[in-house]
Formats: structure tokens, C-alpha cells, sequence
């Protein structure tokens, strides 16, 4: 069977069972719709959460930022897995206990302002547009590869396949998908891992093999690591970071940014109860770990190999890095994955000295005494994963499974968006600030056409991205941190914050950390209209205007307290809200609303 | 009613505290022996690198994992002991 027929066989399958949940889950009522009947199992919901939060960047590039990175990455690792923590002990537990539907729903309801739930769906839409974004591309990119179909075309098949379970089964068919989506997407990203990790460490858990000894030369992995790409110019793979405040600010951003997502929040308003939400956090980081741990020894690894298969001489080496260097393959003699991935463009080469060899370096340290006249070889990192297979020589089946595996990851992270973007229009813009006297039958309508809208917005948005499309982190996690995430935890924590306080807050944090970003990313993200470079010499206090969420949210903390202190305090129904929200006693009568 | 309202205060005093318990952790690993202490921790090897190195890319998630089991177990019984579960 030819590899294309396998990548055929093993997506076509996932997709049979992508529609066969489809059929089976369709959603009844708007509370199937919204929050799946509120009726999931903690660790179903767990499961679900992380499909709904792996997207196709942590699948495909996670382990190339860390291999590309070393020790200044790990902030992805920490930041995208501690925000589950605070969000665990700050926010679920008591949003789920207030058990309505959407996010925009607590604001509104709790600040007893229609601005305020306005300000949220206006800052849930951007975030969630911006990251669907990238999850349409990405499943465009994935089906290109695997299926040659073009990019377009790919596009259009990911949409249709969404379509067909997210307008009919709502959050009900999400939620059973993404637990599908987990699985294929877990299994696929795990075995070539494991493979890899014996190959080159003989212990065959890749989070194990990772810190354990280079069995080819004897010495450990991580140092045999820092020495190979040492002897090549490059800074040591667990080389220390100077600028530690940027590193903090980024990973808080990260943190509180995944915590303020609504398309991750509104995944535990779907367990019975408020104890479930407080297991189900735990669960959903475990099955999340489950891909974060093995990511950084894949990326590690991938990087050696990487090294090793242009210098093979290096491989064994403990000493003579140096003469290794000189002696890397010829072109000529390339291996077929080197050749596959080349037609792609994802890898290039030229061979600037022309002497037939492939000289892989950091052309920032001067080689010329080696007869180097600058790097020959660029690898776009997002192949990493994507050429694990092959690179470990795992047949072809492998191959057919990480093809249905990234394609896993961008859906169930699609739908889970597309999910927040439909409910707050169908919910929070219709049924509570246009139309409150729609019938549950309207609102069920208005839910599958705002899906069927969102989705299309999503197409045309993943076919012509647009110059935010690659800001993801920057304005997703950025406005989820400056803005959603300090309005709900205050609305929890403090009964004195009231709506001034509470707006005034969201609209400072947000437009300061906007602000920001444009100084150095251009306005809108328009190149070119950025007033101040975008290099570390002129960010203030060394501070990226990727990690501005965190100080964002700060400010919005510092407005927010000193409005509401010199306004006055909220009327005693919502402070008996605040109470109700902080026992879980109750929230079974609460879900009927 | 009275008894009530105290006790339900008390619940409520009893899970911040908690909070500021598992988050102070939460803190120590990922900022601090991640980050911050990198260089103080230098020189505990852990399989070629560095415990820093270590928290950063495997210790902080691990940590973070039992925190949330943590939380969740001791809220179950604080839910409990405080008639306040569901």
C-alpha cells in the first residue's frame, strides 16, 4: 500500500468516527447545546479539555520551539500548563457553581451591566477569532501534506467535517469528538516519540530518555546536546536566560492568559457539579502532561538527530567535536526524509561555499577559518514532528497516524472555539441584550446558524489570513490575561467590586496591553506602522510586548480597585450572588435556570 | 441563620487559605527554582543539566499536577465538614 493510501485510510477512519459521534450526540435542547446537558464525567470533561486545548500548535510546533529554544522555551511548557491551576482554584470551581452558559454571561450578570458583558463578548470574539485562525491553517497545512490535496481544498474539507458536528451536535458533539480527537491525537504524537527515544537513549519513556545517557556516545543526552551544537556556534540547549523579569512576565502571561480563555473555561460549566470542575482541572492538566512532558524530549532529541545526520561523525564523538565539524554529509548523500521534506520548502538548502557539503551552523560566529562562507541549511521547525517518522525510519502506519493526529489537534480546538464565538453571539448578543423574549426553539436556531456563521468567518479567514492571524499569542492570550481573567476573578473574590470598578478595569488593562503591542508590532499589526522597533533594546524594562498581558492584567487589578473604592458598592442582590457562588451547596437547582 | 453566615465565612477563609497555600507552591517551582533560582540550583546535577532545567521543562508541570489533586481532595472534605457540599 503506497503511504498516501495509508494517510488516506488512517484520516478516513478518524473521520468516520468523527461523524459517527456526530449522528449519535445531537444536541436537543440549548443546554445540550451550550454546555452538553451538564452532564459529562470528570474525566471525560478532562479528556475533552485537552483535545479542546492542544491545538495544532502545541501538537506540530511545541516541540520545534523548545528544540529551536532550549531552556528560554520551557515558558510554553510552564505557562500553558499553569494556567490550570489558577484556574482551577480561582475561576472554575465558582463560575460552574454560578451555571450558566457562557462567560460574558457571569460578567454581565455579576457587574449588573450590559457594558461590561458587552466589553466581554467584544474581547471573547477577538480572542477566539485570532486563534481559530491559526487551528484552519494549520489543519490546511496537515492535509496538504498527508493527502495532496492543496491548501485550500484542505481548508474547506476541515471546515465541512466541523460543520457537520458542531451545528448539529453543539457543545454534546464537541465534547464526545474531542475526547476521540484526544486519543488518536495522543497516540499519534506518543509512539514515534518512544521510538525515538530508545533509539537514542535505550529507555523508551521519552520524558525518561530525556535525561538520561546518549547511548551511542556514552555521555549524557542534554550534554552531548550542548556539545554538538556548541562545536557549531550555537548558544548551549540549556543555556540560562539573562533577561529573567521578561521570562517571569511571559510565563505569567501565558498562565493567566490560559486561564481567561473562554473557549477553555466554558468546557467545565459541562460536569454535574462543583466538585467534578475542581477534579476535572486536575484531570484535563494529566492528560495534558500526558503530550507536554514528552514534548520537550522530542524536541530535544529531534534537535540531536537533526545534528547528527548532518555530521554523522558527531554522533559518537566525546571529544574531537571540532575535526566532526569539518566532515559533514554531501548533499548528494542526503537521506530520503531530507529529500521528501526539501519539495515542501519547509527545508532549503544552498550550498553557499560549493563544495558539495551541507554545512548546518550559526552563521552569527565567524567559520571562515573552516571554509564556511555562512549557513546552507534552513529547517523550518514545524517539521519536526511531522518528519519524526521518518527521521526514526517507523513505518509507514506511524506516518498515516501523525497525519491524523495534527489533523485531530486543529479540529477539536476549532470546535471548541467556534463553540465560544457562537454561544456568546447566540446567547449573549441575541437571547439576553437583543431579544429576551426568544423562544427556546428561536435560540436553539439562532445557536446553529451563528455555529454555521462562525464557521464560514473561520474559512474565509484561514484561506486569506489576515496580519493578526499570526499574533495568537500576543493578542489571544494578551486580552484573555489583561482583560477576562481579572474581571472574573474579582467578581468571585471581592463582593466590594462593583461595575465602574469592574469596566474601568477591563477597558485599562485592555487598551494598555493593545497599546503595547502596536508600539512595537505596528497598529493592527499593520508592517510598518510600529513607532518603536521591536528589539529588546527598546522595550521598556526589557519587557516583550509579548509578555505585556501580565502587566496588563495588573493595571486592570490596580483601576479596578481604586474605581470601585470611590463608587458605590454593588446592590445586596449581587452580593448574595458573590456568596452563592463561593458554596458549591446548590448548584444542581442552579443549572435549570 | 446566624450560624450559618459564620460558618459559611469560615468555609470561605478556610479555601483562600488553602489557595494561598497552593499557590505559594505553584510560585516556588515554576518562578523560583524554574526561573529565579536557576543559578542557585546549578549545582545539583540531574541527568547532564541542572535541576533548574529540570523544573522548568518537567518539575513545574509534575508540581502543578498534584497541586490541583491537592485542592480538589482537600475542598472535598472542607465541603464536608462544612455541610456546604452538594
Amino acid at each position: 500500500m503506497s503511504q498516501f493510501a495509508i494517510n488516506l485510510l488512517f484520516v478516513g477512519a478518524s473521520f468516520a468516527l468523527y461523524i459517527g459521534i456526530a449522528i449519535w450526540a445531537r444536541a436537543g435542547s440549548t443546554k445540550d447545546f451550550y454546555v452538553a446537558g451538564g452532564g459529562v464525567h470528570p474525566i471525560t470533561n478532562g479528556m475533552a479539555t485537552a483535545a479542546d486545548w492542544m491545538s495544532a500548535a502545541s501538537f506540530i510546533s511545541m516541540a520545534g520551539l523548545l528544540a529551536s529554544g532550549g531552556y528560554a522555551n520551557s515558558t510554553f511548557l510552564m505557562g500553558w500548563t499553569g494556567g490550570y491551576v489558577i484556574l482551577a482554584m480561582l475561576l472554575a470551581p465558582y463560575l460552574r457553581k454560578f451555571g450558566k452558559f457562557t462567560v460574558p454571561d457571569f460578567i454581565g450578570d455579576r457587574f449588573y451591566s450590559n457594558t461590561a458583558r458587552l466589553v466581554a463578548i467584544v474581547c471573547l470574539i477577538v480572542a477566539s477569532v485570532t486563534y481559530v485562525i491559526g487551528q484552519m491553517t494549520g489543519a490546511g497545512v496537515a492535509f496538504s501534506r498527508f493527502l495532496e490535496v492543496s491548501n485550500t481544498w484542505g481548508i474547506w474539507l476541515a471546515a465541512l467535517i466541523v460543520f457537520l458536528y458542531a451545528v448539529f451536535g453543539g457543545m454534546k458533539g464537541i465534547t464526545y469528538t474531542q475526547v476521540a480527537q484526544y486519543i488518536v491525537l495522543i497516540i499519534a504524537y506518543t509512539i514515534p516519540a518512544v521510538f525515538i527515544a530508545f533509539q537514542l537513549t535505550g529507555n523508551p519513556i521519552p520524558m525518561f530518555g530525556m535525561f538520561s545517557t546518549h547511548t551511542e556516545s556514552g555521555v549524557p543526552l542534554l550534554e552531548k546536546l550542548d556539545d554538538v551544537v556548541n562545536a557549531l556556534g550555537f548558544q548551549d540547549y540549556t543555556a540560562d536566560v539573562d533577561n529573567k523579569l521578561n521570562m517571569v512576565l511571559f510565563t505569567l502571561s501565558l498562565m493567566v492568559g490560559t486561564a481567561g480563555l473562554p473557549h477553555v473555561i466554558i468546557r467545565f460549566f459541562t460536569v454535574p457539579k462543583v466538585a467534578d470542575a475542581r477534579w476535572s482541572a486536575g484531570w484535563a492538566l494529566v492528560f495534558i502532561a500526558l503530550l507536554y512532558l514528552t514534548a520537550p524530549a522530542v524536541g530535544s532529541m529531534a534537535r540531536l538527530n537533526l545534528m547528527t545526520t548532518v555530521y554523522p561523525e558527531m554522533a559518537g564523538q566525546t571529544e574531537n567535536y571540532e575535526e566532526a565539524a569539518n566532515n559533514p554529509i554531501l548533499y548528494e548523500e542526503r537521506p530520503d526524509w531530507f529529500r521528501t521534506w526539501e519539495e515542501t520548502g519547509l527545508i532549503n538548502f544552498t550550498d553557499t561555499n560549493e563544495d558539495g557539503r551541507i554545512q548546518f551552523y550559526n552563521d552569527a560566529t565567524d567559520y571562515t577559518d573552516r571554509g564556511w562562507e555562512g549557513n546552507e541549511l534552513t529547517v523550518n521547525n514545524d517539521i519536526l514532528v511531522l518528519a519524526n517518522p521518518e527521521i526514526a525510519n517507523l513505518p509507514g502506519w506511524v506516518i498515516g497516524l501523525i497525519a491524523a493526529g495534527g489533523i485531530a489537534a486543529a479540529l477539536s480546538t476549532a470546535a471548541g472555539l467556534l463553540l465560544a464565538i457562537s454561544s456568546a453571539i447566540s446567547h449573549d448578543l441575541i437571547k439576553t441584550m437583543i431579544n429576551p423574549k426568544i423562544t427556546e426553539k428561536g435560540e436553539m436556531l439562532a445557536a446553529r446558524i451563528s455555529m454555521g456563521g462562525a464557521i464560514l468567518l473561520a474559512t474565509y479567514l484561514g484561506l486569506n489570513p489576515p496580519g493578526f492571524a499570526a499574533q495568537t499569542v500576543a493578542l489571544a492570550f494578551g486580552i484573555a490575561g489583561a482583560s477576562l481573567f481579572p474581571a472574573l476573578m474579582m467578581g468571585i473574590f471581592s463582593k466590594r467590586m462593583n461595575s465602574p470598578g469592574a469596566v474601568a478595569g477591563m477597558l485599562a488593562g485592555l487598551v494598555c496591553t493593545l497599546l503595547y503591542i502596536f508600539t512595537y508590532l505596528g497598529w493592527f499589526f499593520v508592517p510598518g506602522t510600529n513607532m518603536l522597533a521591536n528589539t529588546p533594546d527598546n522595550w521598556i524594562l526589557g519587557i516583550s510586548p509579548l509578555s505585556f498581558g501580565a502587566v496588563g492584567a495588573m493595571i486592570n487589578f490596580a483601576v479596578a480597585f481604586a474605581v470601585s473604592r470611590v463608587t458605590a458598592a454593588p446592590p445586596q442582590e449581587i452580593q448574595d450572588l458573590v456568596e452563592s457562588v463561593r458554596y458549591p451547596k446548590g448548584a444542581g437547582m442552579a443549572v435549570d435556570h | 441563620m446566624a450560624d450559618d453566615k459564620t460558618n459559611a465565612a469560615e468555609y470561605w477563609k478556610a479555601n483562600v487559605r488553602l489557595i494561598f497555600g497552593c499557590l505559594a507552591v505553584w510560585a516556588f517551582v515554576s518562578y523560583g527554582c524554574a526561573i529565579l533560582f536557576r543559578p542557585l540550583l546549578a549545582g545539583i546535577p540531574v541527568g547532564g543539566t541542572d535541576l533548574g532545567f529540570w523544573f522548568a521543562q518537567q518539575g513545574s508541570i509534575l508540581t502543578f499536577i498534584v497541586l490541583i489533586f491537592f485542592y480538589a481532595w482537600k475542598m472535598n472534605k472542607l465541603d464536608e465538614k462544612f455541610g456546604l457540599g452538594e
